[in-house]
């Protein structure tokens, strides 16, 4: 790199270079000359869609070894035109947060911190849970004998920020059981 | 909505909360349209608008009944669509009483149950019809019989905005409707969270079938919803009260057989396509049972689980303080701060067994025994918390392939992209182990509970990674022929759905998303390379349809109403519909063609019957059903309202549902004694830069470095009068709770003159939360909200709502519970108060305008002296005024003052025959507690 000199400052080049707007050669380095997009050397790109509000803007995300490496607008897509606002602009950040979760984390009753858990057992757990609580809860006829055939034991929250595919999935599942509290973001 | 003319958004901030789709609304602007932004608040949506109508939160119908009048009034109605394809020829019951035959409320109310029968607003016996429209039980003739005391001087007075502005807007609206032209509403949130905002959507309804602004380019109204699939997942319902594809859940006492349950899903008398509602509901029969779903079990109806009431989100948090539900699950939604009242959300939390989180950062939900305000003030200690709480951590949308269902009903795939790292799986893969798992367990059981799991369909392929093929799922949702020449092929569209067992399909509105055994979602032929419809960009249901009822863009005999606005028309030569956009109706039925009377369901519709899920084919301006709480939208003040009612003597809707309970109390109304403890209005809202409760952005260092810390924007006039200052701290206090936020004074809030008061309102972003997870935290303006719901809905009323507001930062601790008490003690608040489901505690006066703003101003100190006796505490509520003056700082002398004199001279000013407050006092302890609807 050039030894820094006054004659190198950015407003002596607009003068010197005649680029008196500071638009041209004048704020050009070589480093910015040698920098290549993330976009060009991403191994692939797959078509997506924002995670936010329910716009639906058209994303591409680049990856590069099994890591998101940029997220971008999508100008195909007839609604958004390749516009993303400031979530989904920052929405590379949603999949590589520092502050993101990747452990299957378990805190037992009364305890004060968390620990971890086999993803595994966890699950075993959960199943195990989920038929107990069903059946405590049951209800199969209501107070004047009419046919009920569900359970208050169990409940489920969200679903208008996951897909199609896992809402039907959990609807399927919970109704099948007879868990009849499932609910999401629609009603808020 | 490029192709509008005109746009009110309202009820939405759209600018900020949508800003990509903005750019349509920027887009028409740009064509010559006209738009009006009515929000409390100037916003950038205001700032891009040609006009911002400030509007006091909560009086939307009246503003709306009184567009619909000056429409009537000044004959401004597109005549020949309201004729030929809305109900206002219809004739309506005998039986019928309006509200305003009946001091507000409609035939059919009783009030043991707080709810209407709709029986009395049924078409007449004889299904006459009289177009002329001038018979007086015309749909027309009522309609306008019912709005015509909904003029510009009442929305003056009860919404805050002149009428200067008031014909702006309706002139607006119908100068841009019509044959050459279009207008369009927008609405989010703003109208839904009212205790009446399905009536709020429901008037603007009205409005567009006036104009003809419905099945129209450019025209409609325009729901912005808020989350990536909340439309796909209303759709492919994760809720209590439906089936996928708007079946509803049977419910005992009213569906206990399947002829009874079949007639709920779709009555066969009826016009239109849900009289195939039986089809729909055994595809989905089929495709979840398989062969154990016959015809001779009744598509296995016994399996279907049977509700036994309203299982919305608020009951079932309530049944948790209950300990009568173990689990809960929480799929990438955070209730502890999402939720309206979200002390009442933690507190549950804490009384259930175990729990399970799925996110992709710590959201407070899952650390609530940890870090929340209960811990703080003790009222939660995390050692004594019994909750097992299993956070599993999610995979988000690039990494697993999947659909969405965008707001205008678009569903569009997405691709993955990258596998998800560590523990991280997707909710497909959850759910569809999790099934495995439990239908594992119980494979051996005789248990005839567990039938119905053992015979669930769950077979789908998955991948070396264990994740289920997305689209495997999809196309179980498309649906498949099981019998037949095409047996394993997709349908193509819900019309190839049978009723006898040979197809199956998950989700009937669905069917076609997988046509050809293509998948219709992932259709990504570039927007630059079609014309505006981009038919070819996704798939939108029904059968890739983007606006829905276009029938109706074209006139009675099947052409255009005019070139500009042409969208699809009858080819004469070909015999069939055709046009820009997918025909939404019956592809070769003729407009000339006139069903045989009698005929039902699809043989039933005529030519000119375009809106075809209706059960007579027409537009309702007076919906003789679907609506529990009246056939024809009218005002009602909010619950914890400054103002009375300047309409009827019944303050607030008499079908709201009320949770009369220590962890739910409300302010008093104006109509009862400590109204003036939480003298101003707030209301709460989006930012651009965060997501809801926060989940998917506050834990981003980008987004929490734009949008830091939670504020509270603030007039000056309100600044001054409560002492608050720009860049300093406010504590928020409502009955609930007592929030902390930076003060924003500005002029983007104006206080309104609301019946001859001043109306302060404050507006609160709600993104923040106390944790210590998240990059940025701060209080939750969800906690100062209270549970009132729409029974339409069951949704909560969370956008009026009433607050005190002084300098300084809140007190911590336990500290912060005294504080919250000592308002509530000033307001002499208890269980009961607000919680008078049908309110007639008020005399209406001769003249309602005038003599309003008499008794409101009058009344509010006066009151709390007469009706003192009445409430328990209320003896102190007067001396708890005169504390309230030091622990509010600059808002106790000046304003008790004024009031004083005020009363002074209104109550000499109350009309004759009326004894003014004392009258409004006495009546409502008397006779007007008819029955609180706690559910």
């Amino acid at each position: 790199m050039a030894r820094i000199t006054p004659l190198n400052w950015p407003a002596v080049r607009q003068l010197t270079s005649g680029d008196l707007f500071g638009r041209g050669p004048a704020v050009k380095s070589q480093v910015s000359e040698d920098l290549t997009a993330r976009t060009v050397t991403a191994d692939s790109m797959a078509h997506s869609v924002c995670p936010y509000c329910a716009v639906g803007c058209g994303q591409r995300v680049y990856t590069k070894d099994n890591k998101v490496i940029q997220i971008e607008g999508n100008p195909d897509s007839p609604h958004s035109r390749g516009r993303l606002c400031p979530k989904g602009a920052a929405s590379e950040q949603l999949v590589n947060s520092p502050g993101r979760i990747t452990e299957m984390l378990y805190r037992a009753p009364r305890s004060t911190k968390w620990e971890k858990l086999d993803l595994d057992t966890a699950m075993e757990m959960i199943a195990d849970r989920f038929i107990e609580a069903r059946r405590n809860h049951w209800r199969e006829k209501d107070d004047q004998g009419r046919t009920l055939r569900h359970t208050l034991g169990i409940a489920s929250l969200g679903g208008a920020t996951i897909d199609n595919e896992e809402n039907y999935l959990a609807k399927k599942l919970f109704t099948a059981a007879g868990a009849i509290q499932m609910e999401n973001q629609a009603r808020i | 909505m490029a192709n509008a003319d005109c746009i009110v958004i309202q009820g939405s901030n759209m600018a900020e909360a949508h800003p990509v789709g903005f750019q349509w609304v920027a887009e028409a602007k740009a064509r010559g349209a006209r738009v009006i932004h009515v929000d409390p608040r100037f916003t950038r949506t205001s700032a891009l608008a040609d006009k911002h109508v400030p509007i006091r939160a909560g009086s939307d119908i009246v503003l709306l009944g009184a567009i619909i009048n000056y429409i009537i009034t000044n004959e401004l109605w597109f005549k020949e669509y309201v004729t030929a394809y809305t109900n206002a020829a219809q004739l309506i019951s005998e039986d019928f009483r309006d509200t305003e035959d009946l001091d507000g409320l409609f035939s059919g109310y009783d009030p043991e149950t707080g709810s209407y029968d709709p029986s009395s607003w049924q078409y007449d016996d004889s299904g006459e019809r009289d177009e002329t429209l001038q018979h007086p039980r015309t749909v027309f003739q009522i309609l306008k019989r019912h709005y015509a005391r909904y003029t510009p001087e009442l929305v003056e007075e009860t919404c805050g905005i002149s009428k200067d502005d008031f014909e702006y807007l309706a002139k607006s609206l119908t100068d841009n409707s019509g044959r050459e032209r279009t207008s369009c509403f927008v609405y989010a949130v703003g109208w839904t969270q009212h205790s009446i905002g399905t009536q709020f959507i429901r008037t603007a309804s009205i409005i567009q079938l006036l104009l003809g602004n419905m099945g129209r380019p450019g025209g409609g109204i325009m729901a912005m919803r808020g989350h990536a699939t909340i439309q796909g997942s209303t759709d492919i319902p994760t809720l209590f009260h439906i089936l996928p594809g708007y079946i509803a859940m049977p419910t005992a006492g009213k569906h206990d057989t399947y002829e009874e349950y079949v007639k709920a899903v779709g009555n066969k008398d009826q016009k239109g396509f849900w009289a195939n509602g039986e089809t729909y509901l055994i595809n989905l029969m089929k495709a979840w049972w398989g062969d154990a779903a016959t015809k001779e079990n009744n598509w296995a109806f016994d399996y279907l689980p049977k509700l036994s009431g309203a299982h919305g989100t608020y009951q079932t948090t309530m049944a948790m303080l209950e300990d009568k539900v173990d689990g809960y699950f929480i799929l990438g939604q955070n209730p502890a701060v999402g939720s309206a009242n979200g002390r009442m959300q933690r507190m549950a939390l804490s009384h259930l067994k175990w729990l399970v989180v799925r996110d992709f950062s710590m959201i407070e939900t899952a650390t609530f025994w940890k870090d929340s305000q209960e811990i703080a003030t003790g009222e939660l200690k995390t050692e004594e918390i019994d909750t097992e709480v299993f956070f599993m951590p999610a995979a988000n949308h690039t990494e697993k392939a999947g659909s969405f269902t965008q707001t205008q009903r678009m569903v569009q795939w997405r691709d993955q992209a990258v596998t998800p790292p560590g523990d991280c799986t997707s909710e497909l893969e959850f759910f569809h182990k999790l099934g495995l798992m439990i239908k594992e367990r119980l494979k051996d059981s005789t248990d005839p509970r567990d039938k119905p799991i053992q015979d669930l369909t769950w077979d789908y392929s998955v991948d070396e990674h264990g994740e289920p093929d997305a689209e495997d799922v999809l196309r179980e949702i498309n649906g498949y022929h099981l019998s037949g020449e095409k047996k394993g092929q997709n349908l193509n569209a819900f019309g190839e759905m049978q009723a006898d067992g040979s197809t199956a399909g998950g989700c009937w509105i669905y069917a076609g998303v997988m046509a050809d055994g293509v998948n219709q979602a992932r259709r990504r032929k570039p927007g630059q390379e079609q014309d505006e419809m981009a038919l070819e960009w996704g798939w939108a249901w029904p059968a890739n349809r983007r606006i829905l009822y276009n029938r109706a863009s074209a006139d009675p005999e099947g052409r255009p109403w005019s070139e500009r606005k042409k969208l699809v028309w009858w080819d004469e030569e070909q015999g069939k519909w055709t046009g820009y956009d997918v025909p939404d109706f019956p592809p070769t039925l003729a407009p000339s063609h006139r069903a045989e009377p009698g005929e039902t369901g699809v043989k039933g519709l005529s030519g000119n019957d375009p809106f075809i899920m209706q059960a007579d084919g027409k537009g309702w301006l007076f919906a003789p059903k679907g609506m529990v709480d009246g056939p024809m939208p009218t005002h009602y003040e909010p619950p914890e309202s400054h103002v009375g009612n300047p309409l009827y003597p019944i303050q607030s809707s008499p079908t709201r549902v009320l949770f009369s309970r220590e962890d739910n109390l409300y302010a008093p109304h104006v109509r009862e004694a400590g109204n003036d403890v939480y003298p101003y209005v707030f209301t709460t809202y989006r930012l651009t830069e965060h997501h809801t409760a926060g989940g998917m952005s506050r834990f981003l260092p980008y987004l929490s470095e734009l949008q830091p810390e939670l504020f509270c924007e603030v007039s000056p006039e309100l600044a001054e009068e409560a002492g608050l200052v720009n860049g300093e701290w406010a504590t928020i206090i409502s009955p609930r709770s007592a929030i902390e936020a930076r003060v924003m004074v500005t002029r983007r809030v104006k206080p309104l003159q609301v019946l001859g008061r001043t109306i302060h309102q404050i507006g609160i972003p709600y993104h923040w939360a106390q944790g210590d997870e998240a990059v940025v935290s701060g209080d939750s303006a969800n906690d100062l909200l209270g549970l009132t719901l729409d029974d339409n809905v069951q949704i909560q009323d969370s956008k009026h709502n009433a607050a005190a507001i002084r300098p300084g930062r809140r007190p911590r601790g336990e500290d912060l519970l005294d504080l919250i008490d000592k308002y509530r003690a000033d307001a002499g608040i208890t269980v009961d108060t607000g919680m008078v489901q049908l309110d007639r505690s008020f005399v209406q006066p001769e003249n309602p305008l005038q003599a309003e703003q008499t008794v409101v101003d009058g009344s509010n100190r006066g009151r709390a002296t007469i009706s003192a006796g009445r409430k328990s505490g209320g003896d102190d509520s007067e001396k708890g005024s005169g504390a309230m003056t030091e622990s509010s700082g600059s808002t106790g002398g000046d304003s008790d003052e004024s009031k004083s004199s005020k009363h002074t001279k209104e109550t000499n000013a109350a009309p004759k025959g009326s004894e003014g407050p004392t009258a409004s006092s006495s009546g409502s302890t008397s006779g007007d507690t008819e029955k609180r609807k706690d559910r």
